[in-house]
């Protein structure tokens, strides 16, 4: 208590020093007077007298030194005055201080960005009750590393596993909502029952699913987001137990899940129905739509859980051998599920952001340097006035964290800034998948991350004063004449930093040039068919009325020629998935004629109407299309693409040839009636898979596209088609609305490519301003400093032109080496990028050339200008000058 | 050794509170002159190290100053102690009493305590 009083007493000395000050000179004034009259009364002479007392008060200085030393807090009031002397400096020099802080705003600026994006993805755990023990749980096969797992192997897993404390199951599915007059497509998902409290969440209103809720003969119910129930239902607490009519079946509603949960693999679903095996899928063992959500037993770890699934996998193989052939089972922490592609695309991010924050630092290094070395007089004297080195370097020190602290400031509101900028960039439909994003910012993590970051660099700012001046007596250079050697340290170390600089931003650059190549070579990738024109739109027709197949195939031949019959169009069609989306619903076939081993041959299955290969442009290679005729009354006929005749009839005819399933049931045999150049099927970047197309009036299916060959902007057209549809379809689910151009510019992996090769070329082209700046300086600060010496050069008849070289050649070294380094260094690290290159090799010889002489070029030009200035040194001047 | 002892920084600021209570108000000379004639001139004290010691005693609020006149006419910095002044003396007393007994004790005749 008393210390603490005192304590702030001494705080509030450092701000009233001239007060005390006076105070303490009056007190020991004082003193003495009354000190002397009393040594004059005892019989003192005066001199003699003052001589005593001054003596016996052990020197009035010291007096007061001491005095001073307790009026204060020293180390405090040194490390003010140090304060004050760096911002004093600072603003004696504003140009320094603001490119210093600019520069390292920026580092710190896009690094606590980034970070903000790699702490909401990686570091922070999922919103689960204990999310370190939930798993992701799928099947696997040879095509399919992550399988879906069908509705029987997971009732055998559950039930035959001892390691999952549970294990349950999702899949992403969709209702239609009767509301005023329309209805609306809504996106869900179907769980297990025990699918919530395997995650551990606890419901906002109502409850989750009973055990058994999830059977057949179970009644039908739904849980709300708390979106949706605020949307629809104003948030009233009186909607459980109420019905809610979906695709035209009664469901009760349950319960309400809290506004923060997630689930980022089906971040879409609004509404959470309990699953119902009774549709085709989950009745057959052959068929793949779940996937699973586990919970490890205390204490098992999960390589002895995957090692137990697999093992009821391979007994459910010998069982099963027709669906099971080759099932196996994945076994991931739900954390990678969750975080998707994104993880390493932010880990990649993040290196390219710690790189240009290195860059930064070394370039107000190398800025520091040169200060330093223009203030080693500075320096000299004062150590020659009894400054301790400590006492120096915590000057230095000081200073550093002066520069820091704003950059701090700054970059850290710029770093917010910068996140939510990024958010905003991420499209809608994207943003639900990722809902771990939501809210992100500067946060406890963050402001570690960027307090860390800012330590470390004052570390740096600090030592490098440090290293020049420790090698060195302080005094010599009291004498200007040190100026003739005192460059010298300066430019090994100062060329050293440029060297750093130029090769971290050749790794920038280097990476921005392969990701901007794998971009453009992604976007230009052959689809196949042409992408203009086109405009799709999403139709769910889950009435009772489209039940049956024959009234679906009524309403897809109505659908295309009402459509076709819209002025501006040239053509419509149907089909079961769009192209570009993904390598997915597939289908096991087997060639009538071939032997089989009973392996899994999967090919993906598109059921298309008889246009549809037509209208977007497919190149027909062999055979025929379709027609519209060929219904379930015809033959079984069958288009294929060209890797699928290759695959399967090397070297022969598949015209006229038949497939049919794994059985070769006569009612799945077709007969191959045409082939088509290969369309691309999956995303972008996926191979081409073997593919069939059958006919819509073979196969039909109440939940399709419509795509329609427009004339005009198939934009422009989407407005009219989707009016025309609701108005005549009230019944129909209308989604999606969407042009196939953008759809394919939007598709995930072109988004992915496009944003980390922007922000990785934002990155780099920063990268290559500031080491151009670094070597601008290094080259200017060298010749400033060589002034004298090409002024003996030139006065001992050295041309313009030599020195001229001279400089050139001085900076062309350093750049020589820093690229070198940088194209090594950039060879390591781009295995690191291996994953999101496309049809780009790490090494790819023309991007390392081109990018480097990009560097080279930039940075000879930056060397210019100070060559000749070099150069036009009159001689007469340079020595007068020193 | 020579007659006359230095004193350390705690004990001194123990003299000053036991002057101050004796003397009422004085100034740092007085003080100073007071607690070496209390010691029968065997102490010397360096009148530098009062100053600190009297700052210190008045940040910590055991003692307040106020500028006076001296008896003789002179401008001077008169101290006296706080109730907190007091309360801390008699505490430092009683904790000084014990010290000093308990080391008392060290040096008795009787050994066998030991």
């Amino acid at each position: 208590m008393r210390s603490i009083r005192a304590f702030l007493r001494r705080l509030a000395g450092l701000f009233s020093q001239p007060r005390w000050e006076r105070e303490i000179a009056a007190e020991l004034e004082s003193h003495l007077e009354l000190h002397i009259a009393d040594n004059v009364r005892s019989g003192m002479s005066p001199q003699e007298a003052r001589r005593v007392a001054l003596l016996k008060l052990g020197g009035l200085s010291v007096a007061r030194e001491t005095y001073r030393d307790r009026a204060t807090l020293p180390a405090l009031e040194n490390l003010l005055l140090d304060l004050r002397f760096a911002v004093r400096q600072f603003a004696r020099n504003p140009a320094f201080a603001v490119t210093a802080i600019l520069v390292l705003s920026l580092g710190i600026c896009a690094a606590s960005a980034i970070f903000a994006f790699v702490d909401a993805a990686l570091i922070k755990p999922l919103p689960y009750k204990d999310p370190a023990r939930l798993l992701a749980v799928d099947e696997s096969t040879a095509s399919f590393p992550r399988n879906n797992l069908s509705y029987f192997d997971y009732l055998d897993w559950k039930r035959l596993n001892t390691t999952l404390a549970s294990l349950d199951v999702y899949k992403g599915t969709g209702y239609l909502l009767k509301t005023s007059g329309a209805v609306e497509p809504v996106n869900a998902a179907a769980v297990s029952a025990g699918f919530f409290d395997t995650l551990g969440v606890a419901p906002a209103l109502g409850r989750f699913f009973h055990a058994g809720e999830d059977l057949r003969a179970s009644p039908l119910t739904v849980v709300l987001t708390y979106a949706f129930w605020q949307k629809h239902y104003g948030g009233s607490r009186g909607i459980i137990g109420r019905p809610v009519i979906l695709s035209g079946e009664q469901y009760t509603i349950v319960g309400v899940l809290p506004a923060a949960f997630q689930f980022a693999p089906r971040g879409d679903a609004q509404l959470w129905t309990a699953l119902h095996p009774s549709t085709g899928c989950d009745t057959r063992r052959s068929c793949h739509d779940l996937d699973g959500i586990a919970r490890l037993k205390p204490s098992v770890s999960p390589a002895a859980a995957l090692t137990e699934l697999k093992a009821i996998a391979l007994r459910l193989e010998r069982q099963y051998p027709d669906s099971n052939r080759g099932a196996s089972a994945s076994l991931e922490p739900l954390s990678n599920i969750v975080v998707g592609p994104l993880g390493s695309i932010l880990l990649m991010l993040m290196g390219g952001a710690l790189l240009l924050l290195l860059i930064a630092v070394v370039n107000v290094v190398s800025l520091l340097l040169v200060r330093s070395e223009s203030r080693r007089q500075e320096i000299a004297v004062r150590a020659s006035l009894g400054a301790s080195r400590g006492r120096i370097v915590m000057q230095f020190l000081t200073e550093g964290i002066v520069l820091i602290a704003a950059s701090l400031v700054f970059g850290l509101a710029g770093a917010q800034v910068a996140a939510s900028l990024l958010l905003r960039l991420i499209p809608a439909n994207m943003l639900a998948f990722v809902p771990f994003l939501s809210g992100i910012g500067l946060n406890l993590h963050v402001l570690a991350f960027a307090s860390l970051i800012s330590l470390l660099s004052a570390l740096c700012f600090a030592l490098t004063p440090l290293l020049l001046t420790s090698a060195r007596d302080h005094h010599a250079p009291m004498s200007e004449g040190g100026r003739w050697s005192a460059g010298l340290s300066w430019r090994r170390l100062g060329s050293k930093l440029v060297v750093v600089e130029f090769a971290t931003a050749l790794v920038l650059l280097i990476g921005a040039g392969l990701l901007a190549k794998s971009l453009y070579l992604l976007l230009h990738v052959d689809i196949g068919f042409q992408s203009a024109h086109l405009a799709a739109v999403s139709i769910a027709a889950m009435d009772v009325r489209y039940a049956k197949d024959p009234q679906q195939i009524a309403l897809a031949r109505a659908l295309v020629s009402e459509v076709s019959a819209l002025p501006g169009v040239r053509g419509a069609a149907l089909t079961s998935v769009l192209p570009v989306t993904c390598n997915c619903n597939t289908d096991w076939i087997r060639v009538v004629g071939k032997p089989f081993d009973g392996r899994h041959s999967d090919v993906l299955e598109r059921d298309v109407s008889s246009d549809y290969l037509h209208a977007i442009g497919a190149t027909l290679l062999e055979g025929r299309y379709f027609t519209d005729s060929e219904d379930e009354s015809q033959p079984n006929v069958v288009i294929v693409n060209q890797t699928f005749a290759r695959k399967y009839f090397p070297g022969e005819d598949p015209i006229g040839r038949r497939i049919g399933d794994l059985k070769l049931t006569p009612k799945s045999l077709r007969q191959i009636v045409g082939v088509v150049a290969d369309l691309r099927e999956g995303s972008l970047e996926e191979d081409i898979w073997p593919a069939e197309y059958l006919p819509i009036n073979q196969d039909p299916d109440s939940y399709f596209y419509l795509v329609v060959h427009t004339s005009q902007d198939e934009r422009a057209f989407l407005p009219e088609l989707s009016a025309m549809l609701r108005r005549k379809h009230p019944d129909l689910g209308i989604s999606e609305e969407t042009s196939i151009s953008d759809q394919i510019a939007n598709s995930l992996s072109a988004y992915l490519h496009r944003s980390s090769s922007w922000l990785v070329g934002g990155f780099a082209a920063l990268a290559l301003i500031l080491s151009v700046i670094g070597l601008y300086g290094v080259v200017a600060y060298s010749v400033s400093r060589r002034r004298r010496e090409i002024g003996v050069r030139m006065a001992l008849g050295a041309q313009a032109q030599t020195v001229y070289w001279m400089v050139l050649r001085e900076a062309g070294w350093l750049i020589c080496f820093g690229i070198v380094a940088g194209v090594l260094a950039s060879i390591g690290v781009s295995r690191i990028l291996r994953q999101m290159l496309f049809n780009v090799r790490p090494w790819d010889a023309p991007t390392l050339v081109e990018v480097s002489a990009l560097l080279a070029i930039a940075a000879l030009l930056a060397t210019f200008a100070p060559a000749r200035r070099a150069a036009l040194v009159n001689p007469v001047d340079a020595l007068r000058s020193e | 050794m020579g007659e006359k002892t230095d004193i350390w920084q705690g004990t001194l600021a123990l003299m000053i509170l036991k002057t101050l209570e004796s003397l009422g108000t004085q100034h740092g000379y007085g003080i100073a002159r007071r607690i070496e004639q209390t010691s029968g001139d065997l102490l010397s004290l360096n009148y530098g190290t009062l100053y600190p010691a009297l700052l210190k005693l008045e940040q910590e609020g055991a003692i307040q100053s106020e500028w006076g006149v001296s008896e003789n006419n002179r401008k001077a910095k008169f101290y006296r102690l706080t109730r907190a002044g007091r309360k801390l003396l008699s505490s430092e007393r009683r904790s000084w009493e014990q010290t000093t007994a308990i080391v008392g004790r060290f040096f008795a005749p009787k050994g066998e305590s030991l």
